[in-house]
């Protein structure tokens, strides 16, 4: 037993050593976690973490290859997230898992409900409804089906569900990702009185002021790997980034004042200008310029708001607020096509189900956005369409045994290669990137470093979304760092650095939401 | 079209063998049966006979292929067929010339397609229960139009549509091809084609790279509309008569059935519209076969449900691990590494 904090009682939950592996990836490898009783403990980690691979493996959806798991002293190993709750441990996910068109009391005792002479006792079912969810400061109307209400109701109905099925240990898989911050501090309540009956929660979040705010405790996981397990109230936020992104750093570099070159740069008149440009629950208003010839990249931890950037810049959301000019003229994006128009490209981040149309060939994914910008009118001619292709495959070296070869059947690289083709035949002027190198393998990720820095130099104005800090740094001029679906920073010039990112990320936030527990 | 099938005669082989076999059971059956003789200006014999009477199936073969390609479905067409049919008789019978009459009808068929992919497209209903709207609706709409009568009519020039010829071929088989032809260069001439099967793929990624996503699946619904509304003149033309309560009737599934014959999958995406119309002609002429051999027309039902059975076992994914691969021509590959790393999905399940 490795638990910092020994007692006389074993802890609530204890996970020592859980392991498991999907077609020879080790997505969990020895990984310790324990839960006590009545804390709030935060598990974090970046993608791939293994946060998701954990929760499964503990609540039997996944079986795990080594380990054990206790609860209270008792080993267990439930083959399910029903078994898990009968063991009392509750799972409720960032998509409710109940079901809509039921009523709420329904919902609360499905599987489970009052009976009176064999039939469902209807007039009880409501009446402990009603007496569950009081404690939880909800009064509704039990009878009325669950999907009516909002997301935050849902998920404390679902809560309430799982706490009364004597669940001790609650587990909350990003329940804070769809919600306002009103209904933030709801749940923030909820989980408090919670934490307050001896009930240990396990808080799987993106947010790291929330983590703060709420969490007694903090484990980070790290590409499957236990990096440690703190106290929140010793561990700055700095120290806590690092642990996620898996690095050593030094004090924040001193502030380097831009230099000429970067000042004439500014001076520059932008291709792209964002003023205030923001969208409700999705990402705070930002101001946002990208100028000719220049990488703007976006930093930040996942879920904090770069990818619904880059969509709005897109026009693949539409902003609900804000202004948006090209070459200094005021525009409006509504949709990708507006955005096509301007001469904008945008190689998503879920490349099969947003980039790539998977039947067709590599030929026809590659002329299709230009074929769209066109009109199905004047159609390319399959002579042109074909010189097209084959430039391309050749120009950016896209392993495919011919251009007739259905786009699904090549590796992630090549797809990517072939969506950066479809784009570079529109000759964009600002191409937006998200993720262009996750999920590929080590070759095409530095052909696509090195196509990124030849299409700057040749004057296209790219925005680039990347996990990858060192790739960032290594092609951007500014980068834009953002945190909890704000930008909180831009770094320029003698700035861009990745101990500078990491600062910007883990600072403080201006305007405390929630008061430390 | 000879792009419609995008890998040459290995993926149509089926369906002209389908339609082989179909013909060739016929004329042993009934060894009368590829004899053609020209009576007053006309062709006849069995053969003629499968082509006439599988035009209007045909028709909205043509139509529901590109409805289908794009992932969906239109069980509207059987009551478009009614209200067109209806439209044309009452008129008629209310004495307008053909031009109007035409219009009208054609018009009618048009609307109920844009009514349909407005459904589809801009209010994102499920294909299905969108056109299913119609389908239930359609029917009321024709017997309004008709006052619940049958409404019968005399006059020569609309009924030439149904039981003339064209240079001794009957005019619903020159329709049919007429309208093959024009979809044909509608769609392939133009991107349409691509945009069509682009959405049928992956709405999401077209609609990314600036397909305009609602007015291609609009387009579609819209001639799918036209296609059904030239079945029913097709249909109400021939019997100089519209009956709302049957025409087309059930129609609806034969045309889903010859588009699966013919080889477009529900799934969306490529589609072959002349293998449709192969599709409607092989049940065209197991029906036929099967008037011709004296069995009861019962049996018409069940073998079409054979068939539709045989189909959808060989597209089955279950059955498909069972069966050998089908020889595909693939070029050689090199062992390059790049097909070597298609992306786990299990891996990633870290956030």
């Amino acid at each position: 037993m490795t638990d910092p904090t020994p007692t006389a009682s074993p802890p609530l939950l204890a996970i020592r050593g859980l392991s498991k592996a999907f077609l020879g990836v080790q997505a969990l490898d020895g990984v310790d976690f324990t839960v006590r009783h009545g804390e709030i403990h935060a598990l974090l980690g970046e993608n791939g973490a293994g946060k998701s691979t954990l929760i499964k493996t503990l609540t039997g959806v996944y079986q795990r290859d080594a380990g054990t798991v206790t609860l209270e002293g008792r080993a267990i190993a439930p083959r399910g997230v029903e078994e898990a709750q009968r063991l009392h441990i509750g799972t409720v996910y960032q998509e409710v898992n109940l079901l809509p068109n039921l009523s709420v009391a329904e919902n609360l005792f499905l599987g489970r409900q009052p009976m009176r002479f064999g039939f469902v006792d209807r007039g009880a079912m409501r009446r402990r409804a009603r007496a569950v969810l009081l404690p939880y400061g909800l009064s509704l109307d039990v009878t009325a089906p669950l999907g009516r209400f909002s997301v935050a109701t849902q998920q404390i109905v679902a809560i309430a569900r799982a706490v009364d099925m004597s669940a001790k240990v609650l587990i909350l898989d990003e329940p804070t990702a769809s919600l306002d911050a009103q209904e933030v501090t709801v749940l923030f309540k909820v989980m408090r009185t919670l934490r307050s009956r001896g009930i240990g929660i396990v808080f799987v979040t993106h947010f790291l002021d929330q983590v703060y705010a709420l969490c007694d405790r903090i484990t980070v996981l790290r590409n499957g790997r236990l990096v440690g397990e703190r106290r929140t109230a010793e561990l700055p936020r700095i120290d806590l980034v690092a642990m996620m992104l898996g690095r050593e750093l030094e004090a924040a570099a001193h502030r380097i004042a831009p230099t000429m070159d970067d000042a004439e740069e500014d001076a520059r008149p932008p291709l792209v200008r964002f003023r205030g440009y923001g969208k409700a629950r999705s990402v705070e208003p930002f101001d946002l310029d990208i100028r000719p010839g220049e990488v703007v990249g976006l930093a930040g931890l996942l879920g904090s708001g770069r990818t619904e950037t880059a969509r709005l810049v897109f026009g693949m959301d539409r902003a609900d607020r804000g202004e948006a000019a090209v070459d200094g003229q005021a525009v409006r994006l509504r949709g990708p096509r507006d955005a096509i128009r301007l001469g904008f490209g945008f190689c998503p981040e879920d490349r099969k189900k947003e980039g790539i149309v998977g039947a067709l060939s590599v030929r026809e994914n590659i002329i299709l956005a230009l074929q769209a910008r066109q009109g199905w009118l004047r159609p390319i001619p399959r002579r042109r369409q074909e010189e097209i292709a084959d430039r391309f495959i050749r120009l950016l070296d896209i392993r495919t045994p011919h251009a007739e070869q259905p786009i699904q059947l090549l590796s992630g690289g090549n797809q990517q290669k072939a969506l950066l083709a479809r784009w570079l035949a529109t000759e964009p002027r600002l191409l937006i990137l998200d993720e262009p190198t996750r999920g590929i393998d080590v070759g095409a990720h530095a052909e696509i470093i090195r196509l990124i820095e030849r299409l700057c130099a040749d004057g296209m104005a790219l925005l680039v979304v990347s996990s990858e800090l060192e790739e960032i740094v290594a092609y951007s001029r500014r980068v834009v760092v953002l945190r909890d679906r704000r930008h909180v920073a831009e770094l320029r010039g003698g700035e861009v650095a990745v101990d500078r990112i990491v600062a910007a990320i883990a600072s403080e936030p201006a305007v405390a939401g929630e008061p430390r527990p | 079209m000879t792009r419609s099938v995008s890998s040459g005669p290995s993926r149509t082989l089926p369906q002209y063998g389908a339609l082989a076999a179909v013909l060739l059971a016929n004329w042993l059956l009934f060894p009368d049966f590829f004899s053609i003789r020209l009576q007053d200006g006309r062709l006849f014999g069995s053969l003629i006979d499968v082509l006439n009477r599988g035009a209007p199936v045909a028709l909205l073969a043509i139509g529901m292929t590109m409805v289908i390609a794009t992932r969906g479905v239109d069980l509207s067409v059987g009551a478009v067929m009614a209200i067109s049919g209806a439209v044309a008789a009452t008129l008629t019978q209310a004495g307008w010339g053909l031009t109007p009459v035409l219009a009208a009808s054609l018009g009618a068929g048009l609307l109920c397609g844009l009514w349909n992919g407005l459904l589809v497209a801009v209010l994102r209903i499920q294909p299905i229960i969108a056109t299913l709207i119609l389908m239930v609706a359609g029917r009321g709409i024709a017997q309004l139009v008709t006052e619940g009568q049958i409404v019968t009519f005399t006059s020569p020039d609309l009924a030439f549509i149904g039981s003339g010829s064209f240079l001794t071929v009957p005019m619903p088989v020159v329709i049919t091809a007429v309208l093959l032809g024009v979809t044909a260069l509608l769609v392939r001439m133009t991107a349409l084609g691509l945009m069509i099967e682009a959405v049928g793929v992956n709405r999401l990624s077209s609609a990314g790279a600036g397909v305009n996503t609602p007015v291609v699946l609009i387009a579609v619904y819209v001639w799918c509309g036209l296609c059904a509304a030239v079945a029913g003149l097709v249909v109400a033309a021939d019997i100089r008569g519209a009956d709302a309560n049957n025409a087309g009737l059930w129609l609806e599934l034969d045309a889903i059935l010859a588009v699966v014959v013919g080889g477009t999958s529900l799934l969306g995406g490529r589609f072959g519209l002349l293998l449709s119309v192969v599709g409607a002609l092989i049940l065209q002429a197991m029906n036929t076969g099967i008037l011709l051999s004296g069995f009861k027309p019962e049996f018409n039902l069940i073998v079409k449900a054979g068939v539709l059975m045989i189909v959808l076992l060989l597209q089955s994914p279950t059955l498909t691990l069972f069966l050998p691969r089908p020889a595909r021509p693939r070029p050689v590959q090199p062992p390059a590494p790049s097909r070597a790393k298609p992306e786990s999905p299990s891996p990633s399940a870290g956030a």
